[in-house]
């Protein structure tokens, strides 16, 4: 066993143990900060592949927006900071169910796909130009339309964003 | 390779080759040799901070028309480190009802926060720790996990003077990555890559020739990232009793002490190699050793800048630092990529001293839109001055006749 293998054993386990306990926590609060800790341990999976583009913006985006964003969003919610409500509603079975369903029927599918059957090869320094990223996202035959549609997406967000927030002037008088 | 001209890479070799020499395969010597210069950069800089704040209280003490310190030591130069012996010796006090593991976590991650930004500075041609092609996006995503440690801080001392300032600290500090980011584009768009050693090397002219206006709006939300004055909200002791750290004590304090000095200094070089081109400088090819003091000089220079802003203006209000972030340096930091975009691809690169002089008057001219954009706004939403009323004083011809009768 390499010593490659170890960390990504270590950083599966905490992944995995860090999700577990971001859905089962008491607290809301303590809810958020594991999510964090699963988010920091996949930038790290990121990393151990080489895709250091992509640990970055694992790190920048959900560590630093979007978990922020929900720590916010969790600490505007009543009592947040004493919350000790059950952790299990009606629909807990049925989740439960679909969920499994879902996994075993991913597991089925990945085990026969066949790109998961050897050890792939390391990206050249050719690939991990963050410039081919780009080209690839602006390219005529690459995936311009995703794109664009995503852009004009969040456009649409930020919009809604600021009419939500908007304060009328009548009101205001 | 020689000793006097480029030492570290020299004393990297001998370790390499004596090490090698003693029968280790070549993974585990890399492995070793970047664990010792990791340990060495963050003792340097940890070190380098007890100087810092030394430096600091005796330049902000002559700003401000005093002394600073000047007991322990010659013009006082001992007083960090008998101030570290002294929080070394303090009471560690956990509080009633904290959370344990956040309220613990907050410091480490601060300094750590502040610390892994030195893992990707060049610091001359041959020195630097890690060469990812990312370093950029890298520095600001490490900016997030100071948020972060700030949150933790917050959260976890359960009181709520520390919520209230943790989330008004991580309000300012996300609000002003968003010009910075915006701005970092420039450099990125004229070396062609995110790393920091290909930008250093593109900078044979400094990026603040081709690009000022970009370059003074870095540089203020830097300072804002620092939390320090005039944008010093993060600690207000009028509003907040002090703010996120309220809780802390001892070397726990301490640790967002440093890190905030830390921070300072590391935002300094971080402007240096971004827009003053890090080591460039004459001679560096033949001498690499000449860079990292070139890379010295410059930022101190602009830590002193720094320092002198930081000690001569007085605060903004919580609204006007918003207004400040939102309606001016945002669509600034955006009508500037977009012009300087235009511009400088309009433009052969070849032809340098054209191309220096239409960027230079675009920046001219867009620095005359802010004044005009701020003056304009200033006209829209005049100054309320927010007094009480005005109190009799204790003045000569305010007192009762008698009274000055008695005093004559």
């Amino acid at each position: 066993m390499t010593g490659m293998q170890i960390l990504f054993l270590i950083t599966s386990a905490v992944v995995l143990f860090s999700s577990i306990m971001s859905v089962t926590a008491k607290r809301m609060i303590h809810s958020a900060l594991w999510f964090v800790l699963a988010l920091l341990g996949v930038a790290v999976v990121f990393a151990m592949l080489e895709a250091s583009f992509f640990a970055v913006v694992q790190v920048l985006v959900y560590v630093g927006a979007i978990a922020i964003l929900i720590i916010f969003a969790t600490m505007l919610t009543r009592r947040a900071l004493e919350d000790k409500g059950d952790q299990f509603n009606r629909a807990t079975l049925v989740t439960l169910v679909i969920v499994s369903i879902i996994f075993a029927g991913l597991v089925v599918s990945l085990k026969s796909w066949a790109p998961l059957q050897n050890l792939t090869s390391p990206l050249s320094a050719e690939q991990l130009n963050v410039g081919v990223l780009g080209l690839a996202l602006t390219a005529p035959d690459g995936f311009t339309l995703p794109f664009e549609v995503t852009s004009i997406l969040l456009l649409a967000a930020l919009i809604g964003a600021i009419y939500v927030a908007y304060e009328r002037k009548e009101k205001k008088k | 390779m020689n000793f006097i001209y480029d030492p570290v890479p020299w004393v990297i070799n001998w370790l390499t080759q004596l090490l090698l020499g003693w029968g280790l395969p070549i993974n585990l010597v890399n492995t070793l040799l970047y664990l010792v210069g990791a340990v060495l950069i963050c003792l340097g800089a940890m070190l380098f901070t007890t100087m810092l704040i030394w430096a600091e209280r005796k330049i902000g003490g002559r700003f401000q028309d005093r002394l600073g310190p000047n007991r322990v030591g010659p013009w006082g130069i001992f007083q960090s480190i008998a101030d570290m012996l002294k929080i070394f010796t303090k009471e560690y006090i956990n509080p009633v009802g904290i959370d344990k593991i956040p309220f613990n976590l907050a410091p480490i991650l601060a300094v750590a926060a502040v610390l892994a930004i030195w893992a990707v500075i060049p610091f001359s041609e041959t020195v630097f720790g890690a060469n990812i092609n990312v370093a950029l996006l890298f520095i600001i995503a490490i900016g997030g996990l100071g948020e972060m440690a700030i949150i933790l801080a917050g959260f976890g001392s359960n009181n709520k003077y520390a919520l209230l300032g943790a989330f008004r600290a991580v309000a300012q500090l996300i609000s002003y990555e968003v010009p910075m980011v915006i701005v970092l584009l420039i450099p990125v768009m004229f070396s062609g890559s995110m790393g920091l050693n290909e930008i250093v090397q593109a900078q044979k002219i400094p990026f603040i020739i081709y690009a000022p206006v970009a370059c003074v709006i870095f540089f203020i939300c830097s300072i804002a990232e620092n939390g320090r004055a005039p944008f010093d909200l993060i600690e207000a002791d009028s509003e907040l009793v002090a703010g996120y750290n309220i809780e802390y004590s001892g070397l726990k304090f301490g640790m967002f002490f440093v890190a905030d000095f830390l921070h300072a200094f590391t935002s300094a070089i971080v402007f240096t190699t971004i827009f003053l081109g890090g080591w460039q400088g004459p001679g560096v090819e033949q001498m690499p050793v000449l860079g990292g003091a070139y890379m010295l000089i410059k930022t101190l220079v602009v830590y002193f800048l720094m320092l002198a802003i930081r000690f001569t203006l007085p605060r903004f209000r919580i609204d006007q630092m918003m207004a400040l972030n939102w309606k001016i340096l945002t669509p600034l930091a955006l009508v500037t990529l977009l012009v300087t975009a235009l511009v400088d691809k309009s433009i052969p690169h070849e032809m340098t001293l054209v191309r220096i002089g239409a960027l230079v008057i675009v920046n001219v001219l867009l620095w005359l839109l802010a004044d005009r954009m701020i003056t304009a706004y200033r006209k829209r939403n005049p100054i309320q001055v927010v007094t009480g009323k005005a109190r009799p004083l204790a003045r000569p011809e305010i007192l009762p006749v008698v009274e000055k009768e008695a005093a004559q």
